[in-house]
């Protein structure tokens, strides 16, 4: 056709949107729309499927049900170095990353994410030193080499009246902050309410990592097969996570339902759930961080590294700092080991909100979405192949 | 990557699905395995890379077939999509193969799923590759490399040395280097010559300048031109290819699926000249998509326009580039360069003949045109709701007819001598064996699967009574 310019492969002159990355993510998903081969893989392409055009709040959407499995990229025929160049799993990372910020509580704290690596090791490390002067500003400086026993041990460093302040004060924000960025982005997306049907969904698909497995064969790594034990390492960080806080929880319930005083014998709940929280917060993030040393780096946003990296630490740390503590609680290095433990901790409550924490609560709220999405609409129309 | 063997058992030239089943099935056979591809790793596997589904016969409903399709069903339908030319013994045979290949394509890796979205109409003949042929290939090569097959990436076979119908060794150039390999029997599994415009231009002239191509610049055919020129039997027509109208603003090579633009049957098409040449609404569009890349390739300068308008523009799947659009026939036509007087005439002309009818896009609707040349004689509405749309279009080739003749045995049958000795071949290279013309989806995959699963065995078995 003479003279007739050629738009890139799926570019729709006229298309606004908010970032170079959420123009590029409308550009593949009119191409993977015209396509369509993918669709058994995840939940991503039969949700694109449900629409013609992608405004910035479906991007959105669309990029926090991408579980970064990898596959369609591996499976693409319009991959680099095709001229259509086609990375979903990469535009959609950088999206993802993005939307966080977009949708983060208050607003002013958004920049948290542009650094977030180093935001999160300065929060950590105050964290920490504010604990350790405290002790030592309370008490003789002797007590933090002190060896201390029996029940409230602990709170001879630390007040528990005190501890339960700061930390309940800490965690009441968090849930805050999460909250209205979950009001934030259920808005912008213009999402459908969610029902009960759909929420159990989400649970269930959440809970198993239903789609980090590129739809049966796993996830894509350098190698070739895959072999990528994310879910694995996820599973374990994830559960781990959940086991420690129901240990905290316990321990409450103990401290003032029982009036018993930490800390607990090994065999008591609180220590058993936070003994193999523990390890699962410690083996998951190794194992996390080991599988992101091995992913091939196409498939990433470099960017998002500061972020991945930090939250995977902080919470390496926290697992591990709780096991020594258990171990150590009899010797001097208690104290210094709570002053960690508790340090770290203060500071994963207060990041979370800013910070990849909120990748979980994103996903969790797009499958909900999708969950919804996939009741309402009828299978589709139109169409062939050949 | 080390040398490869200069010396095999099986030597594969290919590496799309043919070639790969046959590498896997002459290596799980016991022979030693060299596979040639000379695209780079990429680019692998041919038109392989953008297939998406094969058609087996089967008995029963499976995890991801809603149905039986019996053997005698697919082999009706194979006879109606070629017109009856079709070798029936060779056809009947991959047929009867084609029920087992389910079972053993899955065996090698290669995983399935229920057809979804736009293709429910093949649910129950054909399997759809999770992930896309693609992810097909990707599954082949892994187990192949796990068997111990060896592949060789942007390794073009330049020479072949038959002598006396013997297939002695191959010589294939890689980056300036010509290397030969000898092999004790040969497998030409590399595709037709839809890349090669040079070749295009011999049976079309210079209209071949405006084809595009839809898949891989790699298919250039230069195996099945050695093997003819060394006496291989040709089959099918040599100046046939199977033609799809795309988009004309894909690239030149490998755009693929995604260029398809399915919604003449919603609109019209012209010419150059503004004019329309055939009846957009003859039947169902699977049964004529096929049809449209020769029409538009009859057209002057090989470009045609399928005009509609907006109450059209979500009725059919969407594709790769937006629609040309403006707020008036004589815009759409500045836009794309027409006379706009005649696409006015055109419209008008058109609009004017349409009858009153009920519109239904899932059947053989009322809505025709009458006392118009040529007729819509479906689904026929005015095109009077602006904006007004338009799709430029040329002649997308994605495969040839041309190929050897082979066997049962896929062994390739020589013009003087008879069967070959030691040559098979299997895939798009034979394709003309069973498909002398037409096409139904899924159908190149079930014989690059069958033929190229049994050229394997038999080269295995040939090479190994060789070689003891």
């Amino acid at each position: 056709m003479p003279d007739q310019p050629v738009p890139d492969a799926g570019r729709r002159e006229g298309a606004l949107h908010a970032s170079a990355a959420l123009a590029e993510a409308d550009r593949l998903m009119t191409v993977c729309n015209a396509c369509r081969y993918c669709e058994g893989l995840c939940a991503v392409f039969p949700a694109m499927e449900m629409r013609r055009t992608f405004p910035d709040g479906d991007l959105d959407y669309l990029a926090n049900l991408c579980h970064a499995c990898g596959a369609c990229f591996d499976d693409c025929q319009f991959a680099p170095p095709h001229a259509f160049d086609v990375n979903v799993p990469r535009t959609l990372a950088i999206v993802r990353a993005q939307s966080y910020a977009i949708y983060a509580w208050p607003r002013t704290l958004a920049p948290l994410f542009a650094r977030n690596g180093l935001a999160v090791s300065v929060i950590a490390a105050l964290s920490v030193a504010a604990f350790i002067a405290g002790f030592v500003a309370w008490h003789d400086p002797r007590a933090l080499f002190a060896v201390h026993t029996g029940p409230g041990a602990f709170y001879r460093l630390m007040p528990h009246a005190a501890m339960v302040a700061l930390f309940g004060a800490a965690f009441l924000y968090a849930l805050l902050a999460i909250a209205m960025s979950v009001r934030n982005f259920w808005h912008a997306t213009a999402s459908p309410a969610g029902n009960a049907t759909s929420l159990w969904q989400a649970m269930r698909d959440a809970g198993r990592l239903r789609y980090l497995d590129g739809g049966g064969v796993g996830c894509a790594d350098a190698g070739e097969p895959p072999a990528d034990r994310r879910p694995l390492f996820h599973h374990l960080t994830f559960y781990g996570f959940l086991l420690c806080f129901a240990s905290t929880s316990f321990a409450t319930l103990y401290h003032y339902l029982l009036c018993l005083e930490a800390p607990y014998p090994w065999y008591d709940l609180p220590v058993v759930l936070g003994t193999l929280g523990g390890i699962g917060l410690t083996l998951g993030p190794i194992g996390l961080l080991f599988a992101k040393g091995r992913r091939d780096p196409v498939l990433g946003d470099p960017g998002q590294n500061g972020m991945d990296v930090a939250f995977l630490v902080m919470l390496l740390a926290s697992g591990a700092t709780g096991l020594a503590l258990l171990v150590l609680r009899a010797t001097p290095a208690m104290g210094l080991l709570l002053a960690l433990h508790l340090g770290v901790v203060l500071a994963l409550f207060l990041t979370m909100p800013y910070g990849k924490f909120m990748h979980g609560i994103y996903r969790f709220l797009a499958l909900v979405r999708y969950a919804k999405e996939r009741r309402d609409t009828q299978a589709h129309d139109a169409g062939g192949s050949e | 990557m080390a040398d490869p063997a200069s010396d095999v058992d099986v030597l594969v030239i290919g590496g799309g699905n043919a070639a790969l089943c046959a590498a896997i099935a002459a290596r799980r056979a016991g022979a030693s395995v060299l596979v040639l591809e000379a695209a780079p790793k990429f680019y692998r596997g041919g038109n392989t890379r953008h297939t998406r589904n094969m058609r087996c016969a089967h008995d029963a409903a499976t995890d991801t077939l809603s149905g039986p399709y019996p053997e005698e069903e697919f082999w009706d339908d194979l006879l109606q999509v070629t017109g009856g030319k079709t070798n029936e013994q060779l056809a009947r045979h991959m047929i009867s193969q084609s029920k087992e290949m389910l079972g053993w394509i899955a065996a090698q890796g290669v995983r399935f799923q229920p057809s979804l979205g736009g293709t429910l109409s093949l649910g129950r003949t054909n399997s759809f590759f999770l992930g896309g042929g693609r992810a097909m290939l990707n599954a082949l090569y892994v187990t192949a490399g796990r068997l111990g097959v060896v592949v060789c990436y942007d390794a073009e076979v330049i020479a072949l040395d038959i002598t006396d119908g013997v297939f002695r060794s191959a010589t294939y150039r890689r980056g300036s280097a010509d290397v030969l390999v000898r092999a004790r029997t040969l497998v030409a599994a590399s595709g037709g010559f839809e890349a090669n415009i040079a070749w295009l231009e011999e049976l079309w002239g210079e209209a071949a300048d405006n084809f595009l191509i839809r898949g891989t610049p790699y298919n250039r055919g230069t195996v099945l031109r050695m093997l003819l020129d060394h006496g291989a039997e040709p089959v099918g027509d040599a100046t046939q290819c199977h033609a799809v109208a795309i988009d004309a603003r894909a690239p030149k090579f490998d755009g693929g699926i995604i260029t398809r633009l399915d919604c003449v049957v919603f609109g019209i098409v012209v010419n150059r000249d503004a004019r329309r040449f055939h009846d957009e609404g003859e039947d169902i569009w699977p049964k004529r998509y096929a049809v449209w890349g020769r029409l538009v390739a009859a057209e002057p300068g090989q470009i045609a326009y399928i005009v509609f308008d907006a109450p059209a523009l979500s009725l059919f799947m969407p594709s790769l580039y937006p629609p040309i659009a403006a707020a008036s026939i004589a815009g759409l036509a500045r836009l794309l360069k027409l006379d706009p007087a005649a696409l006015e005439r055109t419209v008008a002309g058109f609009n004017a003949a349409v009858r009153p009818g009920t519109f239904d896009p899932s059947r053989l609707d009322d809505c025709r045109t009458e006392g118009l040349s040529p007729p819509k004689s479906h689904w026929a509405r005015r095109i009077e709701t602006a904006p007004f749309y338009a799709y430029p279009v040329r002649p997308g080739i994605t495969f040839t007819y041309l190929g050897t003749r082979v066997g049962r045995d896929a062994r390739i049958v020589m013009r003087k001598r008879g069967p070959a000795a030691n040559m098979f071949a299997a895939g798009e290279i034979m394709a003309g064996n069973v498909l002398g013309q037409g096409y139904a989806a899924g159908i190149g995959m079930t014989i690059g699967s069958v033929f190229g699963r049994i050229a394997g065995r038999e080269a295995s078995a040939h090479a190994r009574s060789a070689s003891t």
